[in-house]
């Protein structure tokens, strides 16, 4: 798989803006975004009310993917491209998402809605109208999903890349510094964690850096990419993106996001906890 | 924009007990949005948010010095402030 078959530039989104082939799709952090405008047909997917269960902390079964996908109007077939705000977070979460679920052809746009503005390119407020499909999805590949168990069983075995930000990662914050101070028990880092900042990933236009430049970034902070890796954030939209990077963009086998994250681990009774900044 | 409130957005809409950097973005005296990047001491990314309609934003932080970093088509500008506990510190960023 090379870089191209998972990332798309705007002007190849540009190009395929009404191949009815292809369906963009904006995910979004706010998810109030998309009603303010989109790009031209776009459709839109809430990460917490689609792809959330409603009642448990988890995600929405294979059969109710499978509805959301077809009640949005999105074939086996099609290839979906997803944008959305603050450096594709959430658009990397449902990238991962559409990949645990089977989906065949997925890319992200480079860049996001940020890059996109910032090239003042057209957003629209038209809402597009799709034919409903048949969505068959399949049983949830956890090759790719950590759970909590997975996360404790990776201490000073398996790669631990925290993708936090410094002040999180020390325990000095809680949750992002744009989000109110609340989530886990307890502040601080899995034992063993490597702390390399989902940002480290990205320009600060949203693109992301080279191949080259993203394998150096891991090598330089001692990632050895022939182990199996684990990634968390506070809720596993960052790590999404990290997976994105290591296991998409640089092909590395056995990447997992742990998308239970600090709020969940630090939430636990008895797990071991570190706190203060990167050794 | 015309009747665009000046400075940040409304202190009263403050979480309690927060520390709190919160402000505006402008080209040319008028409100402009984009994107401001919070940046800790050492320069490393923290947060990030588009701007309100009216060029504002704000962040819950801790204490120390930051910088703010505004994103706007064709252009970026950088300010630095220093937060106290659970203090509100206003920055007005021209681009």
């Amino acid at each position: 798989m090379s870089r191209s078959d998972v990332l798309v530039d705007a002007d190849w989104v540009e190009a395929h803006i009404d191949d009815p082939k292809v369906v963009i799709v904006e995910v979004d952090e706010d998810t109030s975004a998309y009603d303010k405008n989109h790009i031209k047909n776009a459709v839109r997917i809430d990460w917490k009310s689609d792809l959330q269960d409603p009642v448990r902390r988890d995600f929405v079964d294979q059969e109710g993917f499978e509805k959301l996908l077809s009640a949005k109007g999105i074939g086996n077939d099609d290839t979906v491209v997803l944008y959305g705000g603050n450096n594709n977070w959430f658009a990397s979460y449902a990238y991962w998402y559409f990949k645990l679920y089977g989906h065949d052809s997925v890319k992200l746009l480079d860049g996001g809605r940020k890059k996109w503005e910032l090239d003042s390119r057209d957003l629209v407020d038209a809402v597009p109208t799709r034919a409903t499909t048949t969505y068959k999805a399949k049983a949830q590949d956890t090759s790719i999903r950590a759970f909590r168990d997975d996360a404790v069983a990776a201490i000073g075995t398996q790669n631990l890349v925290d993708v936090r930000s410094p002040d999180e990662f020390s325990g000095k914050l809680l949750a992002p510094a744009h989000l109110p101070q609340e989530q886990s028990q307890r502040p601080g880092h899995i034992p063993t964690a490597r702390n390399i900042p989902w940002s480290k990933n990205a320009n600060d236009d949203g693109t992301f850096k080279s191949d080259d430049e993203l394998k150096q970034l891991y090598v330089d902070e001692q990632i050895d990419l022939a182990k199996d890796t684990v990634a968390y954030c506070r809720i596993g939209e960052r790590s999404a993106l990290t997976w994105f990077v290591l296991h998409e963009l640089l092909g590395v086998d056995n990447v997992k996001n742990y998308d239970g994250s600090w709020t969940e681990y630090g939430s636990l009774v008895g797990v071991p906890i570190e706190l203060g900044a990167a050794k | 924009m015309c009747g665009a409130q000046a400075g940040g957005p409304d202190a009263s809409t403050i979480k309690p007990g927060e520390t709190t950097i919160q402000g505006s973005v402008t080209r040319d005296g008028e409100p402009v949005t984009g994107y401001v990047r919070l940046l800790d001491s050492t320069g490393e990314f923290t947060a990030e948010v588009p701007t309100s309609a009216t060029g504002q934003f704000r962040f819950y932080a801790a204490e120390g010095t930051w910088t703010v970093r505004a994103l706007v088509p064709g252009g970026s500008a950088d300010r630095t402030v220093v937060a106290q506990t659970g203090g509100l510190s206003e920055v007005a960023i021209a681009v």
